[in-house]
């Protein structure tokens, strides 16, 4: 059975219809990428399984339990947690209470001040920043803070939306090595979206392509780096 | 060059004035006038010239400020002599010690103040402690929430009745069943923070989704809806009249005079002051309080961390109306009378300026700018007619000069030092 399964879901913005029927499946443990040019639908995807677009046809199945109807906060419960797209820290917040506010849902005290200094490990950068405020740190840092504090949560399943946006190349690079490390060590099941194709599936298990609110192929990650189609348009070769 | 953008601001400002003759014409102008059931509309053109001008200077100034505040901006922070004592006198306050004695003193003057001055002054006092209170509570819901509340003073105004209404129906049958009347202010108290706290609840349902104008606007039409049903309800309110001789509370089995029940609920205002800033402080550092902010920040990020907005704006309506509802039996044990004119709009944009002149979020902030705006026109009699005028110009400059208020809320703000992180 998959982590996280999306049957034909579509979802509205009003009278615009965003998701056109796609089917996603994430298998626990993996890293699944979902890439697209812009407007596709991605951001519309995650925004539907946290719950904060409702979706109106479909359903979505996380560990085999139904959770399309559900509010956004029993969904983070359930274990699942998002990067969301351009960040979206607490600018008047620091970074000790973005972090935090990550661990919104968690009561165990010990666990949450343990993880504060796991991913100060991860980050080293954000730990000599504890003090400062989220909106007075450069892009990459807000990144490693958002995704601080999605992990904050403790989640068993990691959204992240286009993590690698606006950042210098080394910076994405370090991102990425710490989301193949969070996967790895952490046996977090990770769905990631991004533009950035290219390093996106050299890192992921599998992929889809998405594409006007319809998934348009789907296949393991070095298929798709090889398929002639997607090396056109998504990897500019 | 200079003169011309000063004649184009000129320009401006006239058709500023224009549009707000136009505007308000129905509104100042026009005045319906029913005699015998006949419907006589009244032109008072005196008011329009008035009305332009007004709009003309406001537009004037605030441009000239503007204007002022840019160049101000442009030049770099030159740090001036005034710029250096103001902090080595924050630096100064920031001292555990210093803070300690100096707050010490505060109480001590608090204290005495009400045996140092006379009972005028005393009931002034009252009257900014009071203010002092909603403007606290407001602080939970505008300051921590960032949720705009225009109709602040109907919880105001559901304490106050609470105590008037319980006074009206209650006090009859404990002054025939021989129980001390002053009873009722002590059971008033709790309750009406309670009901005011219901009232908050019931407002938070439709606004839930609303955010911004629509909920300033929601918000306002409560307030006013509130104020017409208690000046429409005379059987039961006592309609424009209001309710009369409530009691003062007694001290234990004692009915004091005015002047020791002056002194009285002087303490009890100083007193409920204290809790509510504690109270404050408490909700602030909490998880709730964290929550709150976040929510004003980011409402996506706050949902996509698990925190339920629903519930979220829901505690931040009904902990802002609770310390509104006991603002309002202390306002109604100090005057003993209340009626509907005293909850107006007004009322409740006094309270947000309050807020605002004093620093939105800040505790000292909204203390100082709420006992501010309510001494003043006290002590400055002969400027009370002008008293909104005065308070909207404060507020744009405020706005203008000093966007986070006279006394900013002081974050925890350290920034990252590069040799602590060579160690
Ligand atoms: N808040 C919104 N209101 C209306 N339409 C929206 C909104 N957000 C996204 N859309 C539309 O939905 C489609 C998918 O958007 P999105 O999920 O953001 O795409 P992506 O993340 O792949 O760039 C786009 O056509 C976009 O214009
Ligand atoms: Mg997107």
């Amino acid at each position: 059975m998959a982590l996280l399964e999306l049957k034909d879901i579509s979802t509205f913005y009003g009278n615009i219809q965003a998701l056109k029927g796609i089917s996603i499946s994430v298998d626990e443990g993996e890293i699944v990428t979902l890439i697209g040019a812009n407007g596709a639908g991605k951001t519309t995807t995650l925004m539907s399984i946290c719950g904060i677009t409702p979706i109106r046809g479909g359903a979505i199945f996380l560990n085999g339990k139904e959770i399309s109807k559900m509010s956004p906060n029993k969904i983070v419960q359930m274990g699942v947690s998002q990067v969301p797209e351009g960040r979206r820290i607490f600018p008047q917040l620091t970074v000790s209470e973005n972090l935090d506010m990550g661990a919104f849902l968690r009561s165990d005290k010990e666990g949450i001040k343990r993880d504060i200094e796991e991913v100060f490990s991860i980050f080293p950068r954000l730990a000599e920043r504890r003090n400062q405020l989220g909106g007075t740190l450069s892009g990459g840092e807000q990144q490693m803070l958002a995704v601080s504090r999605a992990l904050m949560a403790n989640p068993h399943l990691l959204l992240l939306d286009e993590p690698s946006l606006g950042l210098a190349p080394l910076v994405v690079q370090n991102i990425f090595e710490v989301i193949q490390k969070i996967n790895k060590e952490r046996k977090t099941t990770v769905l990631l979206v991004e533009q950035n194709a290219n390093m996106a599936l050299k890192i992921a298990n599998k992929g889809y392509v998405l594409q006007n609110g319809l998934i348009k192929m789907s296949d393991t990650a070095e298929r798709l780096l090889e398929n002639e189609e997607v090396r056109k348009a998504y990897l500019g070769l | 060059m200079k003169t011309r953008s000063l004649l184009t601001d000129i320009g401006r400002s006239l058709l500023n004035a224009l549009w707000f003759m136009i505007l308000l014409f129905p509104l100042m102008v026009m005045k319906v006038n029913v005699t015998m059931g006949v419907a006589k509309v009244d032109f008072r053109w005196g008011n329009l010239p008035l009305v332009g001008i007004a709009a003309f200077v406001l537009s004037f100034v605030w441009k000239i400020a503007l204007d002022w505040n840019e160049r101000r901006g442009g030049k770099a922070q030159s740090n001036s002599g005034f710029g250096a004592a103001k902090a080595r006198l924050s630096e100064y306050f920031a001292k555990p010690a210093i803070r300690k004695s100096s707050i010490l003193a505060l109480m001590a003057f608090a204290i005495a103040y009400p045996f140092l001055f006379g009972m005028y002054h005393t009931n002034v006092m009252i009257t900014a402690f009071i203010y002092v209170i909603l403007g606290l509570g407001l602080n939970i819901v505008v300051g921590l929430g960032g949720l705009l509340n225009l109709g602040y003073a109907a919880f105001f105004g559901v304490g106050a009745y609470t105590y008037g209404l319980m006074w009206k129906y209650v006090g009859p049958s404990f002054v025939s069943a021989g129980i001390n009347t002053g009873w009722l202010f002590w059971i008033s108290l709790p309750l009406a923070g309670i009901v005011a706290t219901l009232f908050g609840v019931l407002l938070s349902l439709p606004v839930l989704r609303l955010r911004g104008d629509y909920l300033a606007i929601i918000t306002l039409a409560f307030g006013e809806i509130f104020r017409m049903v208690m000046q429409n309800s005379s059987d039961i309110t006592g309609g424009a009249t209001g309710i009369s001789l409530i009691p003062r509370p007694w001290f234990f089995n004692q009915k004091l005079p005015p002047i020791k029940a002056a002194t009285y609920i002087y303490f009890i205002a100083f007193v409920l002051v204290i809790i509510t800033i504690f109270v404050v402080r408490r909700i602030e550092d909490s998880k709730v309080g964290r929550a709150l902010e976040a929510m004003r920040e980011d409402e996506i990020a706050c949902q996509a961390m698990g925190v339920n907005l629903v519930k979220n704006k829901l505690i931040t309506f009904a902990l802002g109306a609770f310390w509104a509802g006991m603002a309002g039996v202390l306002m109604a044990a100090q005057t003993t009378y209340i009626n509907p004119d005293s909850f107006t709009l007004w009322e409740s944009i006094i309270i947000l300026m309050a807020v605002v002149i004093g620093g939105t979020g800040s505790i000292p902030g909204v203390i100082g700018g709420a006992i501010l705006l309510k001494l003043l026109p006290e002590y400055f009699r002969a400027l009370a007619q002008y008293r909104m005028l005065i308070y909207g110009i404060a507020m744009i400059l405020v706005i203008i000069f000093k966007p986070d208020g006279l006394i900013p809320r002081r974050r925890k703000q350290y920034t990252f030092e590069r040799k602590e992180a060579a160690k």
